[in-house]
């Protein structure tokens, strides 16, 4: 009896393990009869491209592995900032989408209806071919915001120069680890003795004050280096000095971000409007203002119903990043699974090590918004 | 029920286990390459996707090219027409893959031969049907004569997976000019981001500048620096493990090249079976037994020139006669000054 419920399983897993094994055989005979070596040794070689844009330092003399991490860094930098915008854009449609004014609901209606039906790739093109190529070349730019500029080649903002980063850094953590504490201490305040802190102001001037205070001491300072235009030849121009944003960049995280926000705001117009309207009543029966009818009663039910399809979301957000590698973004699928297979031809170990990536992302978002998910769901008692 | 499952899954491993023989014991004959395209009657040829001169389609779907022809010289030679090819077009990126796992059996897509792609990724180049080097375009309104006057913070587009990337960071940091790379997977982003003024210089080889030079909006606005910053010997590439198909590809190469050395062209070929000349003779057949060395008949040869034509023909229709490079400088045979030296047919 037993055996009959384990050889199915049995069996299961031989089956798995010969189809693995054919494939295994059968590509490591062919690479052999075409003179194909398996293996990472590539990683550790140098890989002499160089890449437009990089987080950390690097050129062509170091390593395909450094060149792994720069395309790994730029995928998740475009992930972050897109997964950033796009809730913050998605919360405002959602929101809209609910609005009692004709306006302002239609026009989020229509906002959502025409970017999520028009394919993403479409609208990087757009973006970065259309948009973003009818801007003026550098030295026809004109000032933004007093001391940026928006060209063909990119942003070019002031960069900031800061003197003992390090202690500024160290105190905006320290500020928030007591911030952490004081809103502890302050609801427990509230639980055992009714009395309520200005949370919220005391919290703000912790975050404001401590990093401002190494200003002050003089420890810390902080100036910028703005950009300034430079003639290249008759025709040509660049900016030295600041901080160049490539347009690449630029295009690639405007289209996520709209393509992706449509989504969100339906989660969350979805996660609003799936709260009863009783709800909203019996709360201000009790005397609650609006706001915290919405602090305390709508959002915590709402969150339950929008978290887990807005995972999803930001699951597809940094998968399609790897859209990127259309307009030269530099992202690990341009630089790793692009330019490091070509130099090297190692094709196999590429592609796996690409998967391995991206499963890995994908399994660390997931996994940080079901613990966040697991932790504001009802606990029964 | 469950001896079935046993017997089945017996079944599969046994099957497994022959197939992965059969293929080892496959690769180990001679030219399967060669028997396969007789039976599918047409041979497989990766081509760029669109690089006038080399491999372009027109309107209509009909390709042409120098990397075009050598594929119909195969064709010509193996299965009797030329005409029966079936192009694929690949990207820089995917273009050995392509070749390697087995989805095309020439690979004739101005890729330049080094010795990491010959020795390292399962590949073997045939022959050079083209010389080229690496080199710029810039706007003309730049006043820019001479990479010389290249300035730091120059913003360069080219296309990923190529030497140039590799060529291009040797070149700017040996001038110890810092520059900006911008790489796009096909030719015409490249292009399209270059002539909308996102870089400030589009460099690839010198050929490839000139007939894109050819497809731009204004191609007078551009020109083509005169320095040459590499060298780009590009050929056609077949898999390694095939001797015998190695031989077919290199050999219809050197017979276009070695046909134009001896002034056989697609029009006198028919008249030159009766020359007094016997290495002339041999190049169409009608003397000694040269296709039987490589599994074909003996009118191989003749059918490449008389279907195909010379190099010469080929350069002059496919690349001089389009404007892209009037001037064949190294593309020349060397009896004339050029590098097109190819052992003898023989």
């Amino acid at each position: 009896m037993k055996l009959k419920k384990i050889l199915p399983q049995l069996l299961t897993i031989l089956f798995i393990v010969l189809i693995f094994g054919f494939f295994t055989m059968n590509a490591q005979d062919n690479m052999d009869t075409r003179g194909i070596e398996f293996g990472f040794g590539f990683l550790s070689k140098e890989a002499s491209f160089d890449i437009q844009f990089s987080l950390i330092d690097y050129d062509g003399s170091h390593s395909y592995a450094r060149a792994y991490l720069v395309g790994l860094l730029n995928t998740l930098l475009v992930a972050f900032i897109g997964i950033i915008l796009a809730t913050l854009l998605g919360i405002v449609i959602g929101v809209a989408r609910l609005s009692p004014n004709y306006l302002i609901r239609k026009t989020a209606s229509f906002y959502i209806e025409f970017f999520r039906n028009i394919p993403l790739l479409l609208q990087i093109f757009f973006w970065y071919y259309a948009a973003l190529r009818a801007l003026p070349t550098p030295e026809a730019a004109t000032l933004l915001l007093g001391s940026s500029f928006m060209t063909i080649k990119g942003l070019f903002t002031p960069a900031p120069i800061w003197i003992n980063f390090d202690v500024f850094f160290t105190a905006l953590v320290i500020a928030m680890v007591l911030i952490f504490f004081f809103v502890r201490y302050s609801n427990k305040k509230q639980e055992q003795e009714g009395k309520q802190l200005p949370t919220f102001i005391i919290s703000l001037a912790i975050f404001m004050g401590l990093p401002l205070l190494t200003f002050l001491v003089g420890v810390v300072d902080l100036s910028f280096s703005f950009p300034v235009l430079r003639q290249m030849s008759l025709s040509s121009y660049t900016f030295d000095g600041g901080m160049g944003i490539p347009p690449e960049l630029i295009a690639l995280t405007l289209a996520l971000t709209l393509y992706t926000a449509t989504f969100i705001a339906e989660n969350v117009r979805a996660g609003i409007q799936g709260i009863g309207i009783g709800q909203k009543e019996a709360a201000a029966s009790i005397g609650l203002k609006r706001g915290q009818v919405l602090k305390l009663v709508i959002m915590p039910q709402a969150l339950r119903i929008i978290i887990p399809p807005t995972t999803n979301q930001y699951l597809n957000l940094t998968k399609n990043s790897s859209l990127a590698a259309a307009i030269a973004y530099p992202d690990l699928v341009l630089v790793f699974a692009g330019t490091a297979m070509m130099q090297t031809g190692k094709a196999i170990e590429i592609v796996g090590i690409t998967m391995a990536t991206y499963l890995t992302i994908s399994i660390a978002i997931s996994l940080l918004m079901n613990w966040y998910n697991q932790r504001i769901a009802i606990k029964e008692k | 029920m469950f001896k079935y499952v046993k017997q089945l899954t017996s079944l599969v491993a046994m099957v497994a286990v022959l197939f992965a023989f059969t293929t080892e014991t496959m690769a180990a004959k001679k030219s399967k390459t060669l028997k396969n395209t007789e039976k599918k009657g047409f041979v497989r040829c990766g081509v760029s996707q669109g690089l006038p001169g080399f491999s372009n389609a027109d309107a209509a779907g009909n390709w042409a090219g120098v990397d075009v022809d050598v594929c119909r010289a195969v064709a010509a030679a193996v299965l009797g027409d030329a005409n029966k090819v079936k192009f694929t077009p690949l990207s820089a990126k995917e273009r050995f893959t392509a070749l390697t796992s087995g989805e095309i059996d020439i690979l004739s897509r101005n890729t330049t031969w080094t010795l990491s792609r010959d020795a390292d990724i399962g590949l073997t180049f045939v022959g050079v049907n083209f010389y080229d080097g690496q080199g710029f375009m810039v706007r003309k309104d730049s006043g820019i004569t001479s990479t010389s006057q290249f300035k730091n913070g120059i913003s360069a587009c080219t296309n990923i997976g190529t030497t140039t990337e590799l060529n291009m960071r040797d070149f700017f940091n040996s001038k110890g000019i810092s520059y900006e790379p911008v790489a796009f997977e096909k030719a015409d982003e490249v292009v399209a981001a270059y002539d909308s003024g996102r870089c400030d210089t589009y460099t690839t080889d010198k050929s490839g500048l000139a007939a894109q030079r050819t497809k731009m909006a204004n191609p007078d606005d551009h020109i083509v620096l005169p320095e040459t910053i590499s060298k780009e010997p590009l050929g056609p590439v077949v898999r390694q493990g095939d001797a015998v198909w190695e031989d077919i590809v290199r050999w219809s190469l050197n017979v276009m090249i070695e046909a134009e050395e001896y002034g056989i062209n697609s029009e006198n070929a028919d008249m030159m079976i009766t020359s007094e000349n016997p290495q002339i003779k041999r190049l169409v057949g009608s003397e000694g037994e040269l296709g039987a060395a490589l599994g074909l008949d003996n009118d191989w040869s003749l059918r490449i020139i008389k279907q195909v034509g010379n190099y010469g023909e080929s350069y002059k229709r496919n690349i001089a006669d389009t404007g892209i490079l009037p001037d064949r400088g190294p593309n020349q045979i060397w009896t004339k000054g050029g590098l097109l030296y190819v052992p003898p047919a023989r």
